[in-house]
């Protein structure tokens, strides 16, 4: 699915991922780990495409074409979604009439007719109750007066909307109760089959009891320093990042 | 004579009060053209209309008038350079009103001004060498099911329009009027507009002001409206191109309970420059006014807001509300926007605000994160921003009229 390998990118002159690898395959749950200032973010954010960010080196490879080749919306209509740590307020804009644009637009890229009022409309009401977004909340303007749940649970409905190869899932459980926690989990756990895959970000372990990664990796210092089973991140909640630094000699 | 642009220049024929002639001859006389020093004047320049050779065009015809119609079932009149052109015109007038341009009235008949003239250059132009214009008498209690739509077209070179609309709107009546400024073939063409509007008791009249002249023209307009108890005034004023507009929009609400509403959307490119100038005052209690402009401003164009209420002495229990957003759309746009609330009364609820910024980057990447081109992300920003404005017409034809404007424009397609 994704192939990225020895990436490096700076902000401001100042390098933050030095020499990321990681290949995820359709099917895979990964959840990526690791201290403030490690570089997930920035690795979510250079993944779709955030021209604040410069890559310098390396590649990726999205299911055979070269991403760092492509504006942020072809990387979204080839099939690569992310879901935003801090979900962006866009008063006046309704939630349902973007996404419809989006929908379309992404079809029309693809050589494909355009979604029918009707089957749109039917299509919301479905991905709406799976994350239990009020129905009015998906025509209300995007994310405005939303709660800090809703904001992330519409941001896993627009995710259902869109049917993504590959979502990126960037701190999404960080402000959530335990319900919205399970709700945003359930919405990820239903929508996954073997012909996608989910990358979490995560600085909290809690979100992999409910979706259950095939992979646990820890990013340290703009790498990926080491990769367990689901269990290491019962590992890193308990003992915190020092052990590995010690083991790995950093 | 101290203004060279005047020379030359043919007086009114139209049978105006002999004062107010005098009193407009008079500040022609002893008045210069406004500078950037005089406040009012400080963020637009008018010395280049100083500069011009402008002729009263005596072309009073254009072939069709199909590309200007804003609503098709509206009663039409039609003036080219402030000309009247009766072939252009509709042939019936409903009933309730009377409507007569003003080249047709008799000696007595124009009602003396509410304008004013003294050291209001513009004003005083208007009145000395008034080309035409129009006198629309409501009936009390008259409901108009259609509007009065009056079109302005400018036409060749150096032309100058001085165009006088005035509105009675009767106790109890409700209309709507139109107002469509537009320009062909015209070339440095100079429209000076004024408008004298009287509101009955418990009248509602809306105005939709649609300007649409060309890159090089001038438009400056002055509305004066006097708004009489329970009465309710709207009035949108869309401006989406001109080389220099300035509109004066001065309200005084003279009598209690009025509710009055002004929204405005302007969208400039090039080298536009358009300046909204709104005065609501508030002399008397229990009144509400609600004041929503709106600009996106792109290339190097400019903009000016200056929106001022007043709420006088013992004028309690006001209700006034007054917001100015711009959206610049490139590094050489620029706004100058100055919202002022000056309260002399204790019991009011006034707000007012001003924003001034880009589109949010930050959204639209979120939207092109979606999928959305970067040009439809944007689109549907500004789309939503002007949208606030564009909400309050409720004249569909106003509104789809305005959407094509914006379409053939600004490729901004909204609908």
């Amino acid at each position: 699915m994704i192939t990225i390998k020895n990436l490096h990118a700076t902000i401001n002159g100042k390098e933050i991922l030095k020499g990321l690898n990681l290949t995820v395959n359709a099917g895979e749950i990964h959840a990526i780990m690791g201290p403030n200032g490690a570089g997930k973010s920035t690795l979510a954010s250079v993944l779709a495409g955030r021209e604040d960010y410069e890559v310098t080196e390396g590649t990726v490879d999205f299911d055979g074409t070269d991403l760092l080749e492509m504006d942020t919306e072809d990387r979204a209509r080839e099939g690569l979604f992310l879901a935003f740590q801090y979900p962006v307020e866009i008063p006046g804009v309704s939630n349902i009439n973007f996404l419809r644009t989006a929908i379309n637009e992404i079809r029309e890229y693809k050589g494909k007719e355009a979604m029918s009022a009707k089957e749109f409309m039917a299509m919301v009401r479905e991905k709406s109750a799976l994350v239990e977004l009020d129905p009015k909340l998906a025509s209300r303007s995007v994310n405005e007066g939303f709660s800090g749940g809703e904001k992330k649970r519409n941001e896993i409905f627009q995710m259902a909307m869109l049917e993504p190869k590959l979502s990126i899932l960037d701190e999404t459980d960080s402000g959530l109760d335990i319900d919205a926690l399970r709700i945003v989990a359930n919405g990820v756990n239903t929508l996954k089959s073997d012909k996608n895959a989910t990358i979490i970000i995560t600085h909290y372990q809690r979100l992999l009891d409910h979706i259950i990664p095939d992979f646990v990796h820890v990013l340290y210092d703009g790498k990926i320093v080491k990769t367990g089973p689901k269990e290491l991140a019962l590992e890193l909640e308990e003992k915190g990042y020092d052990w590995i630094k010690e083991e790995m000699a950093l | 004579m101290k203004i060279a642009m005047l020379e030359g220049l043919a007086p009114t024929s139209i049978l105006l009060d002999e004062k107010e002639l005098n009193s407009a001859q008079e500040t022609l006389a002893t008045n210069q053209l406004p500078t950037t020093r005089m406040e009012a004047w400080k963020y637009t320049r008018v010395a280049k209309l100083g500069k011009t050779k402008y002729v009263l065009s005596e072309d009073d015809t254009v072939s069709s008038i199909d590309t200007y119609k804003i609503s098709s079932s509206a009663t039409t009149f039609v003036f080219v350079n402030g000309h009247f052109s009766e072939e252009l015109s509709s042939d019936e007038i409903p009933e309730g009103v009377s409507i007569s341009p003003l080249s047709a009235c008799m000696e007595g008949e124009i009602d003396s001004t509410n304008l004013v003239l003294e050291g209001e250059l513009f004003n005083a132009l208007n009145t000395a060498f008034l080309t035409d214009g129009i006198l629309i008498d409501v009936d009390a209690k008259t409901t108009l099911e259609q509007p009065i739509q009056i079109l302005h077209i400018l036409k060749g070179e150096a032309s100058l329009s001085n165009f006088k609309t005035i509105i009675h709107a009767g106790d109890f009546s409700k209309a709507e009027i139109i107002q469509g400024f537009f320009a062909e073939d015209a070339d440095k063409a100079f429209a000076n507009v004024t408008s004298e509007i009287r509101i009955g008791q418990n009248a509602f009249l809306t105005i939709n002001k649609v300007q649409y002249e060309a890159e090089n023209t001038s438009h400056i307009s002055t509305e004066q409206v006097d708004q009489g108890k329970d009465s309710t005034f709207t009035i949108n004023t869309i401006t989406l191109n001109g080389g220099l507009v300035r509109n004066n929009l001065n309200i005084a609400v003279i009598g209690e309970n009025c509710t009055t509403n002004l929204n405005g959307a302007y969208l400039l490119k090039g080298k536009q420059h358009i300046d909204n100038h709104t005065v609501v005052d508030h002399k008397v209690p229990n009144c509400n006014s609600n004041e929503l402009y709106k600009g996106v401003i792109d290339e190097s164009a400019t903009a000016v807001f200056n929106g001022k209420v007043f709420v006088r002495k013992d004028a309690q229990k006001i209700n006034a509300f007054q917001s100015n957003g711009n959206v610049l759309m490139s590094d050489n746009a620029s706004v100058n926007s100055k919202p002022e609330l000056e309260i002399y009364a204790d019991d009011v609820k006034c707000s007012h605000g001003s924003t001034t910024g880009q589109l949010d980057e930050e959204a639209v990447f979120y939207l092109r994160a979606r999928g959305l081109s970067e040009k439809s992300a944007r689109k549907l920003m500004v789309s939503a921003f002007i949208g606030d404005v564009l909400d309050k017409i409720e004249n569909e034809d106003v509104l789809n009229f305005t959407h094509k404007l914006l379409k053939d424009r600004f490729a901004w397609d909204f609908e």
